[in-house]
């Protein structure tokens, strides 16, 4: 019975995390405006927008009782009440200091929810820098959330007031609660006695409500009820000596109070809800005709039973994808903390860049936008600091000083493409090809394709920065990047021209939760090969079989050699068959290598629910995920990025390095199947 | 209540676990595994092969809607191999949150033993199914193992003969 | 205690209303739409009134207009239910002549609090 208040923090910290990027957002607007027309003021309407996420991050902390998190989001809605007013500069001083107070209220925040250490010095020193440049607005706000010596009320209550069943006596009784009262009624409206109205009200009151620690809001709330129908007025009660030993803005002990992690959640706008109901709805419609049908089952009734079945075929689907929906979020929940980054960065490096996002409308699921972030960040990050020269260099170049980097997503055939584009200096190949042979990866009298070499800067270990440098090194790689889009069942890929620029192109999957796959047989075992990997499926004989020195077998398809891997060999499965041509191959392609898979048989295509393995096993290469089958046995999916890396042999793409050194055995080197022609 | 029994020697099981074991026996051996960490028990039923994983995990189950490893117990103390027949049981275990089944020949009973039940672990040092023992318990007519789930399930473990790096080369 | 009546179209909602106040002295009348209400009303002098703001039958709203016109509940305190963006409903409200509002969601304490502040 009794509600846990607590169950409503989640809903609070993720709607203050989400105002937070957008105020960032808009702060950096506001910079980007005053920076290129000079300073001019802001837009009223973002900074009313900055004004609510603030104001609403200082209402429910101090509902919740997150002192710190309350106190210096009043000041910084204090300052931004100072910048509406004009009685602050929108320089880029202050919007500095704006954005640092973003990263300060994140750090409480953080600090609220899961009690990690709140770095105090440097949200005081924000905090001071808040208060400064209205001195004397700032100091009477300070002490008007929570004054020392307590409030002047004044109440004048309207006419109406009793009418709407209220009555001023409660109101002054409850504002008692808060602290010592001292009352005065105020008489002067009162009318003559022959035009007396025994329910209006005339009289009014001036209250002196004295105590500690009676915020603001404490006071108003005593007021809520009639606040539209009365005229309230709160000052702050000042006494000429000002109490020794005071710590500004005092913290209740709900500043740490630790807040038990839940699970994480998700906002779902009530029209989705709402689909979802009649959807449901539908489905219990269908499902009673379905048990009426049965219920007096006569054979005649089998028409009638398979509409019924249709039917609830249609409405799972519609379920399926309504409740898909649901997990989708637009990408520019990531692009929110491009904008930041991005400045940080170019300010750091001293260069000059346009960034210009595009297609943040195109939903992805939640899983896959919190697991893209990072890698995006990333790839942004990269061509900021390889990709784009410095105003100098670019000038020399003959282009603008100010480089462009676009950021654009769009939906294509059931993947979302994420582009990340610069107008750089583009990819050096000779750098690459050096760097390549110093690692193993390549002998020294190699010469890779283009496309070869824009493969190898995806190998572990691998990077063009002769130095790992304190922006794109960080420990991670582009090797880091693409392992975790692969995990994700999406790929990257690369070009670049040199002197004109680099492009990455992340291809993501639309919802990690179901997938098109084919089901195959290898021996007794069914397993599901994705749709999306899957080029053709071929008949090969013997004779068309090679095999290289290595005892890697090849074959020819058209215009290329692809390695074969005989799934059976790779999982120790006894298949069914001795020749190549009693089963067939699948030939499959990923991130622009491809291979065919010999496999005993298909079965046919089908949509299935992926389920994790690693919750509670572990990763199994080769394998990415499993899916129940309809008659409740657990078949695996297969990984086709994985099972290429792990044939015990090299197998041969066209145009990749053939040879794939597994994550730190480069042990190989590359032999160019042209050799063959 | 965690008590740090991280080193060889073992924790006082019995306290540590409310002392209620569920007893089942494998290749005529009676083990016990702490009631708490005990899911479920179902009936045997066939698993969707791991490729390249060690001999002792024989693949994934469904439980409903979770997919989860399945453990042969015979395997992993090295016993010899016996056919599933109708007391064969699958012992669903939840340690920490990640579940596993580990296949047993028959579950014979849920016991409550006393902590003055325990014998000390004689010295075998040097034996492979050392780490799995968490302590023994003199019942009634016979003498049950008890066993380290934690040990037996640990992720590390399944990684020991995880065959890939040797079979790829 | 107080004669109180709650006024909801969804039965978990007066359940918890009632369970609540009953729990504290309170005497709990329940009604499901605007015209129980009113029939309840009429029969007993109640103390307190509230009511949710969408009901089939008779609406929030409604209810408090037609109490506000029975002599006996003119200067009754009436309070809403609404939720936290129902703000232009409050205003509804207040001109129909609501009390105040309580604002969804709400914990038992809360509701046990400004039930004690409007009974004094």
């Amino acid at each position: 019975m009794p509600i846990d208040i607590r169950q409503f923090h989640q809903t609070f910290f993720e709607e203050s995390t989400e105002g937070l990027a957008m105020m960032e957002q808009l702060l950096l607007q506001m910079e980007g405006a005053a920076g290129s027309r000079g300073m001019t003021s802001p837009d009223p309407e973002n900074l009313n927008s900055i004004f609510r996420v603030v104001h609403s991050i200082k209402g429910g902390s101090s509902t919740f009782g997150f002192g710190w998190l309350a106190d210096f989001s009043h000041l910084l809605e204090t300052a931004l009440d100072d910048l509406r007013a004009g009685r602050r500069q929108p320089d880029r001083e202050t919007t500095d200091l704006l954005l640092r107070s973003v990263d300060a209220l994140r750090n409480l925040l953080e600090g609220a929810r899961t009690g990690a250490a709140i770095d105090k010095t440097r949200i005081e020193e924000i905090a001071s820098a808040l208060e400064v440049p209205s001195v004397t607005k700032a100091a009477e706000a300070s002490t008007a959330e929570a004054p020392e010596h307590g409030w002047h009320v004044s109440f004048q209550p309207g006419p109406e007031l009793f009418r709407s069943g209220n009555d001023p006596l409660r109101i002054i009784r409850e504002l008692g609660a808060l602290g010592t009262l001292q009352v005065s009624a105020d008489v002067s409206r009162l009318p003559r006695w022959e035009a007396y109205d025994p329910e209006t009200c005339y009289l009014g009151w001036q209250i002196k409500l004295s105590g500690r620690d009676q915020s603001r809001q404490a006071v108003k709330a005593a007021f809520e009820w009639v606040a539209d129908i009365s005229e309230i007025t709160l000052a702050p009660m000042r006494e000429a000596k000002r109490s020794e030993g005071d710590t500004p803005p005092a913290s209740g002990d709900g500043d740490h109070t630790l807040v038990k992690a839940r699970g994480p959640s998700i906002r779902v706008s009530t029209a989705r809800v709402d689909s979802l109901m009649d959807i449901v709805g539908e489905l219990v419609i269908t499902q009673t005709m379905i048990s009426e049908t049965v219920a007096q089952f006569t054979p005649a009734d089998l028409p009638r039973l398979l509409v019924g079945l249709t039917q609830l075929e249609r409405n799972v689907r519609q379920l399926q994808e309504s409740v898909i929906s649901i997990r989708l979020l637009p990408i520019g929940f990531v692009y929110s903390r491009l904008p930041r980054l991005i400045r940080d960065l170019a300010q750091r490096l001293g260069k000059q860049v346009d960034l210009e996002l595009s297609g943040e409308q195109t939903e992805l699921d939640k899983t896959v936008i919190e697991r893209i972030s990072d890698p995006l960040l990333h790839m942004v990050r990269n061509c900021l600091d390889h990709g784009i020269e410095t105003p100098a260099e670019r000038r020399r170049a003959g282009k603008p000083e100010t480089g462009h980097l676009r950021v654009h997503a769009h939906q294509k055939s059931g993947y979302v493409h994420v582009v990340v584009e610069d107008d750089g200096r583009g990819l050096s190949y000779e750098q690459i090809r050096q760097r390549a042979v110093q690692a193993g990866l390549l002998n020294a009298d190699t010469r890779p394709t283009p496309e070869q070499m824009h493969e190898l800067i995806f190998y572990p270990g691998f990077s063009t920065a002769s130095e790992v440098s304190d922006i794109s090194g960080r420990g991670v790689g582009l090797d880091v990047v693409r392992e975790n889009i692969r995990s994700l069942g999406g790929s990257v890929e690369v070009s670049s021209t040199p002197g004109s620029g680099t492009r990455f192109t992340l291809r993501l999957p639309l919802t990690l939760a179901i997938m098109d796959g084919l089901s195959i047989l290898i021996g007794d075992q069914t397993y599901l090969l994705p749709l999306t990997s899957i080029v053709e499926s071929i008949h090969l004989t013997d004779d068309r079989l090679s095999r290289l020195p290595d005892g890697q077998e090849i074959f020819a398809l058209r215009e290329d050699y692809l390695g074969l891997i005989r799934l059976h060999e790779l999982f120790h499965i006894p298949s069914r068959h001795t020749d190549v041509s009693q089963g067939i191959v699948v030939v499959v392609e990923v991130d622009g290598r491809r291979a065919g898979l010999y496999v005993d048989e298909l079965l046919g295509q089908q949509q299935v629910v992926i389920k994790n393995i690693e919750s509670h096993y572990q990763r199994v290469d080769g394998i990415s995920a499993a899916t129940i089958l309809g008659d409740g046995t657990v078949a695996l999916i297969l990984d086709v990025a994985g099972l290429m890396r792990l044939s015990p042999r090299p197998v041969m793409a066209p145009d990749a390095p053939g040879c794939v050194p597994r994550r730190g055995s480069p042990r190989s080197t590359i032999s160019d199947p042209r050799a063959l022609h | 209540m965690e008590a740090t029994h991280a080193g060889i020697s073992p924790a006082d099981p019995l306290t540590r676990y409310n002392s209620q074991f569920l007893v089942f026996r494998l290749g005529g051996q009676d083990y016990g595994i702490p009631i708490l960490q005990v899911q479920e028990i179902r009936e045997w039923s066939r698993a969707t092969g791991l490729p390249n994983s060690p001999a002792y995990i024989l693949g994934v189950l469904n439980l409903r809607g979770s997919i989860i490893p399945v453990v042969d117990l015979r395997q992993r103390f090295r016993l010899s191999p016996a056919e599933p027949d109708t007391f064969t049981a699958i012992v669903v275990v939840n340690v920490d949150g990640r579940l596993a089944g580990v296949v047993v020949d028959s579950v014979n009973d849920v016991v409550w033993f006393d902590p003055k039940q325990q014998r000390p672990l004689p010295d075998f040092e040097g034996h492979a199914n050392r780490q799995f023992i968490e302590g023994l318990v003199q019942a009634e007519d016979n003498m049950v193992i008890l066993l380290n789930m934690e040990r037996l399930l640990s992720p590390d473990d399944f990684n020991i003969g995880n065959g890939l790096a040797q079979q790829a080369v | 205690m107080a004669n109180i009546m709650t006024v909801d179209d969804t039965a978990t909602m007066r359940q918890m209303i009632s369970f609540t106040l009953s729990s504290v002295g309170h005497h709990v009348v329940q009604a499901c739409d605007g015209e129980e209400a009113l029939k309840l009303a009429r029969q007993k002098k109640l103390d307190l009134v509230i009511a949710d703001v969408n009901m089939p039958v008779m609406d929030g709203i409604s209810l408090i207009k037609s109490l506000r016109q029975m002599p006996e509940y003119r200067f009754t305190p009436i309070l809403m239910l609404t939720t936290e963006s129902q703000e232009n409903k409050r205003q509804e409200g207040r001109v129909a002549g609501a009390t105040g509002w309580i604002v969804k969601p709400f914990n038992p304490e809360q509701l046990i609090n400004v039930v004690n502040k409007v009974l004094g």
